[in-house]
């Protein structure tokens, strides 16, 4: 709905992807790790491939959570914007898919976080 | 009206608020008042429009000067006696941080959205009324500053209050609200402030903060509260009259006032999770729990207003559910994360020592042990271990209301109530259903919303590292204002106060 103004009302969106500099925003969620209090909120290159983004951004951001280390990579089930999503190893992010503002999520079957809390 | 030699009250402000008004003959009314229409609000009679104080210019002069004189007494006293000693624990004035740097600007900001509204109302009675709230908050933006100005000699972190509240990351949450509401028409930030804020909610913000004061020894601030209740319950009752005349006047007016209090009952409830952890964990002496809070000022009051309206074709705030089932989650949630980015506040955080947890454990029967109370334990034994957990990356924040995305769905405690939406061809992330619906109500407002995370990637922020953004943009003094309370020179001075000598290492909460 449009907003209801004295005169003509629009804007520009704050965040589009030409303000960051060449780089982009993803979002990450670990399903059931809520040690980390909300999605991360990360800076990333267009162009790294997914197995750079693994070592690089997301094993450091959830390297404090003790499930981290018994996470087995190939089984992750990821979550593209919602849809199921497989990454491919040797192409851009921009190539899979993962666009500025994107949110990738985790599930990590039978690492469910600690005291049965989804902590 | 014949004026007699001595008028009374009731004259003066037939005088102030209807005589002292005119017909313009040679502007056209909608030149002079030109916002008065394009929210869609229909005023038949603006002499319907009845104040319920009557409160005139001399009058109100008379009133306030009094209050402040004794007010400023006070301050005095308090200061010569040194009234910091008294407070019940040092960990305290980390709510008058919060206070200072999250509510006090907020009080300058309803003054300019006063101000401004007071000016754009072709009813002289609600222009008067208007610009009388407006001194009141100015005042109360004043002396909250000036109740808190002797802790800032004492205790780090006061220091730039006004600049923190433009800059800091979480406080972009109290200060994007008013902004929301001052970008509003005029009925519309009536109803966000006069209405949803001031009437629907802020016994949820003015008790816990004014009676936590008491509770904790805090003269100061609890003068300042005793000094500024009259002026609220004005507020409070000019509020609920406001809502009354616009559903008065015209039946269009209904859906549209609808919306404003589905809206801003549900950025309200939003701000105010700021005070649910303040209560919950920041007051060493607790008053009553969020929960409980709760369940009085808005789940009993504001369940007798919403009947008494319900005459008029208004009902309940649409998104009241969810936030009645999050009084059991939200306080916990909300010191999870400032503890956890306790790196990057401008009060220090900590862990509740055991007999807090046994509190919380005993107000949140539902809630507390089963999903809080072992990240607290975990995060302590790191403590204990010098390991104390900082979140090293930055947060996704909600487009609407700013905070982390770090609400919970109503029946699943451990997973996110996130939702996104794509307009123009652009992403947009929320913390809940509802704000992103607001979003979806007026999405060109919001897509300008000043993210400080994305800020901060954008490079606005200074930097290039994060330290430097604490630093020279939110002008922490890295070491003193930020980090847990365990160990800070806020600590250390109380314990001189105090004669305390340092705990134990294993005895620190």
């Amino acid at each position: 709905m449009a907003v209801k103004a004295i005169s003509e009302y629009t804007a520009e969106p704050k965040d589009k992807v030409e303000n960051f500099n060449g780089m982009q925003l993803l979002y990450i969620c670990w399903h059931k790790h809520l040690m980390f209090c909300a999605p991360f909120a990360l800076l990333v290159s267009p162009n790294m491939t997914f197995p750079e983004l693994w070592e690089t951004q997301i094993k450091p951001a959830i390297a404090p959570h003790p499930d981290s280390a018994k996470i087995a990579v190939e089984k992750i089930q990821w979550e593209l914007n919602g849809k199921a999503f497989e990454p491919n190893q040797d192409t851009s992010l921009l190539e899979l898919g993962i666009d500025h503002k994107s949110m990738l999520t985790m599930a990590t079957p039978g690492l469910n976080g600690l005291y049965d809390a989804g902590f | 009206m014949t004026a007699t030699k001595k008028l009374n009250l009731k004259q003066k402000y037939q005088y102030l608020t209807r005589d002292m008004d005119w017909e313009p003959s040679y502007q056209k009314k909608s030149d002079i008042f030109p916002q008065e229409d394009f929210e869609g609000i229909k005023i038949v009679d603006w002499d319907g429009w009845e104040d319920p104080f009557r409160l005139t210019m001399d009058a109100y002069w008379k009133y306030q000067a009094e209050k402040e004189k004794k007010l400023y007494a006070i301050f005095d006293a308090f200061a010569q006696n040194n009234g910091h000693q008294n407070i019940s624990d040092g960990r305290y004035v980390n709510s008058l941080k919060l206070f200072l740097s999250g509510v006090s600007p907020l009080e300058y900001a309803a003054f300019q959205g006063y101000a401004k509204v007071g000016r754009q109302f072709s009813g002289a009675g609600a222009r008067v009324a208007c610009q009388m709230q407006a001194i009141d908050e100015l005042r109360h933006s004043q002396t909250q500053q000036h109740a808190m100005s002797h802790y800032n000699k004492h205790f780090n972190g006061l220091h730039d209050a006004p600049l923190m509240h433009d800059r800091v990351w979480f406080l972009s949450v109290p200060k994007s609200f008013f902004d929301d509401a001052r970008s509003a028409g005029p009925f519309e930030f009536l109803t966000a402030i006069s209405f949803s804020f001031e009437y629907v909610l802020t016994n949820l913000l003015f008790v816990p903060f004014m009676s936590g004061a008491a509770y904790n020894g805090d003269m100061a601030t609890v003068t300042f509260g005793f000094s500024a209740q009259s002026d609220e319950a004005r507020h409070m009752t000019l509020g609920l009259e406001i809502i009354k005349f616009l559903l008065e006047q015209h039946e269009d007016n209904v859906p549209i006032v609808q919306k404003w209090i589905d809206k801003w009952f549900w950025r309200g409830f939003r701000l105010l999770s700021l005070v649910s952890m303040m209560m919950d964990y920041m007051l060493p002496n607790k008053v009553m729990s969020w929960q409980e809070a709760w369940e009085v000022y808005y789940e009993q009051s504001g369940g007798a207003l919403f009947k008494d309206l319900e005459r008029y074709g208004i009902r309940p705030p649409k998104y009241q559910d969810v936030a009645n089932a999050a009084k059991e989650h939200i306080s916990h949630q909300l010191w999870s994360t400032f503890y956890q980015y306790g790196q990057a506040t401008n009060f220090h955080t900590w862990i509740p020592k055991k007999e807090e947890l046994d509190w919380l454990a005993e107000k949140y029967p539902n809630s507390f042990d089963k999903y809080y109370r072992p990240r607290f334990e975990h995060w302590d034994a790191l403590q204990k271990k010098g390991e104390r957990f900082y979140n090293p990356t930055l947060p996704q924040l909600c487009q609407v209301c700013q905070v982390p995305v770090l609400f919970t769905e109503t029946d699943d405690p451990t997973a996110f109530s996130h939702r996104d939406t794509v307009y123009k061809e652009e992403r947009y992330h929320f913390c809940s259903e509802a704000c992103c619906e607001i979003f979806d109500n007026e999405p060109e407002k919001y897509i300008q919303a000043w993210l400080p995370v994305h800020q901060i990637y954008q490079g606005n922020c200074g930097g290039p590292d994060l330290p430097s953004v604490l630093s020279d943009y939110y002008h922490f003094n890295l070491g003193e204002d930020n980090l847990d309370f365990s160990g800070s020179p806020d600590e250390k001075r109380w314990n001189e106060i105090k004669g305390i000598k340092p705990l134990d290492k294993d005895d620190v909460a």
